[in-house]
């Protein structure tokens, strides 16, 4: 409270009690620290009460569950009608490995699929190319072609199971691939639902699986949502991601703020090439990271909705309700995790995952905990989903709406939260938008800079990580059974490849390949181009080679 | 990203004359974008009067070495998030050999099961820092470790 309105008998009488009662407990036992602060380095106060939200309109602010601006949730009910969707996200080894964890899952309650795919197929390379070389199947599954994606959802249904395919450079070369497989099942593309997460920007900003420039980039982006839009309207073309911001070192704000503004750079590029606002964005959804610092997150969740809601309104005049719903999935902080003492990471997962549910996630996958030493193990994935169902059906908290909301301490974190957001979003308006920032280099100055501060805050112990720089156990005797990926999986890869090339009508290959590039140099979609390769058995990698000429590739520059 | 280029940002160490620093080149071989790491150990060593190149992302083996010899480093530290480094690893020691780079050292870092730590060392990586290991400690090793004459006296 840096003023004291005397005329305010709240203040005044915060004021009487600092004097009566706070002052002489901190005489007779002084705080541990000097200053209390979240994971994020931003400083919290000491009491919250009605004196830190002044001018607290409950209607503006807040609103009800289900209608703007969406603080409370998007949902009149709450998880009371619909809880959220337990989605794993899993992938390893080859199509026929993954096939069978993901049959796993479904029996055993999970209620959507999440692809992860492994570091060549993120990076738009086959699984023979010399770049694949120790990589294959490692991170995820390999996919090169349309024959491994046929394999990959053998048995599953995809007009059924919503799928969320994590993918960003080459995603609408897998897009393409998903859907072709969806026709082969005799699936109406009407009626398939899930999710790519199709996020370049973040890609330049974090995560650094990148193939060509921004620019065009965005335009394969813009194809993607055009025609997703039109072709199957209950899929998701792209998931704005924070997530991989938060991994990569930013705090909970940056993470906040740089996904909504690569959500409003996706938005205006969509309208640039003439689509009209309501048509899309409803299927924009977005992706958050839940970290350990509990009421930061919440307050994150509860701001965004806030802050896309004035966006859409104020900034595109959007008309539709639809437009203005934020949706969001969930992952718990795998960059919180600790190989030291593995099984504490169950008790991290488990405070992270509720404050996803607390924020009124949609979706939301939780960690297994030997994810800092390798893949998850079957019994590990288990033990994560758990959690969730544990959350879900014993916690008592989904049985109101909002169940923080009007807490003095929330609302204020949830207004610094919005008026941070859009501080940077002013800052990111002067660069020209967040391509030129990305650019310009600025969102990873800020990033490195912040994780370079919270390192420091660890190693001189401001910040406790429990079994890592206090609590620590000198002998760990600790066995795990750790998900082992062999090379054999890159030598099945490659007698599936070479078979492929074998059997293929490589004429027609060649000539939808040659439609790509063709397409690409003009406006055309690229999107019905990509479906003509992939029913051809072009692989992922000589579609990602057509564009290259064409679009160039991206050179990180130094920052 | 070129090979071997300096980081803009590197501070000038009033205390050393250049020629008297520690030489690292931090890399990053594999396809892994992961580089929050290698990006805080690179400060890091700043900090604590190193000279760092750091590659950038996605160099093979053969551009590692290359830019080792080119920058006449002391010390290599590698950083693999992928699961890669029984591939990788090895190869870079490999090629460091055959170029007669016998003695620079070779570090590594990342997601690295610890029963694949002793393979590594008897490939000759000296040694390997896992999650949670102190940016103080990697400093220590290095200074302990590196060839440099004045490396002894810090």
């Amino acid at each position: 409270m840096s003023t004291i309105d005397v005329t305010n008998p709240l203040q005044e009488a915060e004021r009487e009690w600092e004097e009566r009662t706070l002052e002489p407990a901190l005489k007779k036992s002084p705080e541990l620290k000097k200053t209390f602060s979240t994971v994020s380095l931003t400083p919290i106060e000491r009491l919250y009460t009605p004196n830190s939200v002044p001018g607290f309109e409950y209607e503006t602010e807040l609103g009800f569950p289900g209608e703007p601006p969406y603080t409370r949730g998007i949902h009149a009910t709450g998880y009371r009608g619909k809880l959220w969707t337990m989605r794993q996200f899993a992938g390893f080894g080859s199509a026929f490995d993954t096939n069978q964890r993901f049959k796993y899952l479904l029996e055993h309650g999970q209620t959507g699929l999440s692809v992860a795919f492994d570091l060549p197929t993120l990076m738009g390379y086959d699984s023979d190319h010399p770049f694949s070389e120790g990589e294959v199947g490692k991170c995820g599954v390999a996919i090169s072609s349309l024959a491994d994606m046929e394999v990959l959802f053998d048995g599953i249904p995809l007009e059924q199971v919503t799928t969320s395919m994590t993918i960003n450079a080459p995603a609408s070369m897998i897009l393409a691939m998903f859907l072709a497989t969806a026709e082969r099942q005799g699936a109406d593309w009407k009626k398939v639902g899930g999710t790519l997460q199709n996020d370049i920007l973040k890609e330049y900003i974090a995560q650094k699986e990148w193939i060509y420039p921004p620019r065009p980039s965005m335009r394969l982006i813009t194809d993607t949502i055009e025609f997703c839009t039109r072709e199957v309207p209950r899929f998701n073309p792209i998931s704005i991601s924070g997530y991989h911001i938060r991994e990569a070192g930013s705090t909970a704000l940056q993470e906040l703020a740089f996904t909504l503004r690569d959500g409003i750079e996706y938005v205006q590029y969509a309208i640039n090439a003439g689509m009209d606002v309501d048509d899309f964005v409803p299927r924009l959804s977005f992706f958050f990271n839940a970290h350990n610092d509990f009421f930061e997150e919440i307050a994150k969740y509860r701001a965004a909705r806030r802050i896309w809601h004035r966006v859409m309104t104020e900034r595109f005049g959007a008309k539709n309700p639809r437009s203005w719903m934020l949706r969001f999935h969930t992952q718990t902080a795998g960059v919180s995790l600790t190989a030291q003492q593995p099984l504490n990471n169950i008790v991290r997962v488990a405070i992270q995952a509720l404050a996803g549910v607390l924020g009124g996630t949609q979706s939301l996958h939780t960690d297994a905990y030997d994810e800092a030493l390798a893949l998850p193990s079957d019994e590990a994935a288990l033990i994560a989903l758990r959690t969730q169902q544990i959350i879900a059906h014993e916690s008592g908290v989904t049985n109101t709406v909002d169940p923080l909301g009007g807490s003095y301490f929330l609302e204020k974190l949830t207004r610094d939260m919005e008026d941070g957001t859009f501080e940077y979003f002013r800052k990111i308006d002067d660069f020209g938008g967040m391509v030129e920032a990305i650019e310009a280099g600025f969102p990873q100055r800020e990033m490195q800079d912040a994780s370079y501060e919270f390192q420091k805050a660890v190693e001189c112990g401001d910040k406790i990580i429990v079994g890592v720089n206090d609590y620590v156990m000198q002998e760990e005797t600790m066995e795990l059974p750790l998900l082992q990926i062999n090379e054999s999986v890159a030598m099945l890869q490659e007698e599936r490849l070479q078979k492929l090339r074998s059997e293929r009508n490589n004429e027609l290959v060649a000539r939808t390949l040659k439609k790509l590039a063709d397409g690409a140099s003009s406006k055309e979609n690229t999107m019905p181009l990509l479906l003509e390769c992939v029913r051809a058995y072009a692989t992922l990698g000589e579609m990602c080679d057509a564009l290259r000429p064409v679009f160039g590739e991206y050179q990180e520059p130094a920052f | 990203m070129s090979v071997g280029r300096r980081n803009g940002f590197q501070k000038e160490i009033e205390t050393m004359a250049p020629d008297e620093r520690i030489r690292v080149l931090l890399a990053k071989p594999g396809l892994d974008g992961h580089d929050r790491g290698v990006k805080v150990i690179a400060r890091a060593l700043r900090d604590a009067g190193m000279e760092v190149i750091y590659t950038g992302l996605r160099q093979t083996p053969e551009q590692v070495v290359a830019a080792a010899v080119q920058e006449d480093v002391d010390a290599i530290g590698l950083s693999i998030l992928s699961g890669a480094h029984m591939t990788l690893f090895p190869r870079v020691v490999e090629l460091a050999r055959e170029e007669g780079l016998d003695d620079v050292i070779i570090f590594g870092g990342g997601i690295i099961p610890d029963e694949d730590i002793p393979r590594l060392k008897e490939q000759g990586v000296t040694e390997v820092f896992t999650p949670g290991a102190r940016m103080e400690d990697i400093i220590q090793f290095i200074k302990k470790n590196a060839r440099h004459d004045v490396a002894a006296q810090q």
